[in-house]
């Protein structure tokens, strides 16, 4: 049952993140990465992170890509043209890519205890109460700096996107 | 028809193996989509990687740390995409256009 759900749901990311590269019109690469990140919230839970689920459901997918589409839509963007690659990119950049994922899986697969299986429910030790333990104790001061990075954020883009005032 | 071959769970590797194929393909649109709004979406996929791999180890190691960085990504995350679309607007405002290729003022 862990299997199927796993496949299911990684089918899903994989199949929107390909729809995310190859989309000419951004509005449907931003929607495939709703999709995604739809999926890879389910994956949260199944490895036991409930909290962290619902943060990427209501952060990632929620406020994150409504922002990406209000901007989409305000700037009325439309299909890009098609990409003018230069020869070394044409000829060279997918082998590079798929050397790059390769070296990466090898590293995974050669790393990993082969043992070591995800069970669905058999690590209860990311609740929201151990998250918020851990939080505001263990790792209380970058929470408080993220606070302030926000603080700099906000004020950054109001600065960036008002209207110029003489 | 026989049951697929399937194993009862998922070993670990897979999961680390899903991350390393959705941060590839964050790599492919960040380097051959040439808006920038789409290029902005594939930085967002990468760090969604990011944060499948936290999470993955976490549940490796039973700790919760892993849960708390990718926390901290999703902060970063936000305040990133507020700052960049506010870029992303400005730049819009001054040179009427999206293409990565004609934002080229500091190149040589």
């Amino acid at each position: 049952m862990d299997a199927i759900l796993f496949l299911i749901f990684a089918a899903i990311a994989v199949v929107c993140g390909i729809n995310m590269v190859v989309q000419k019109h951004p509005i449907s690469s931003a929607l495939s990465l709703v999709g995604v990140m739809a999926a890879l919230a389910a994956l949260y839970l199944l490895l036991g992170g409930e909290f962290i689920a619902a943060a990427q459901l209501v952060v990632y997918s929620g406020a994150i890509m409504v922002l990406f589409i209000f901007v989409i839509m305000l700037l009325n963007a439309g299909a890009e043209p098609k990409s003018v690659l230069k020869p070394m990119g044409k000829y060279l950049g997918a082998p590079l890519l798929v050397v790059f994922f390769g070296i990466m899986s090898f590293v995974v697969q050669n790393m990993t205890p082969s043992s070591d299986n995800v069970v669905f429910g058999s690590f209860k030790g990311a609740g929201p109460r151990e998250i918020g333990t851990s939080l505001f104790t263990v790792y209380l001061l970058p929470f408080e700096v993220t606070s302030v990075l926000i603080l700099i954020a906000i004020l950054g883009a109001i600065v960036l996107a008002r209207k110029e005032i003489d | 028809m026989p049951p697929l071959p399937l194993p009862p769970s998922v070993p670990i590797s897979w999961y680390l193996t899903l991350s390393a194929i959705l941060f590839s393909l964050g790599v492919l649109g960040f380097i051959l989509r040439r808006n920038i709004i789409t290029v902005f979406m594939s930085i967002e996929l990468m760090l969604n990687a990011v944060n499948l791999t936290f999470i993955t180890f976490s549940y490796m190691l039973k700790r919760v740390d892993g849960h708390i960085f990718s926390f901290f990504v999703m902060v970063v995350a936000a305040a990133e995409a507020a700052v960049g679309l506010a870029i992303i607007l400005t730049v819009f405002k001054n040179r009427q256009t999206l293409e990565i290729d004609e934002v080229s003022s500091l190149k040589n």
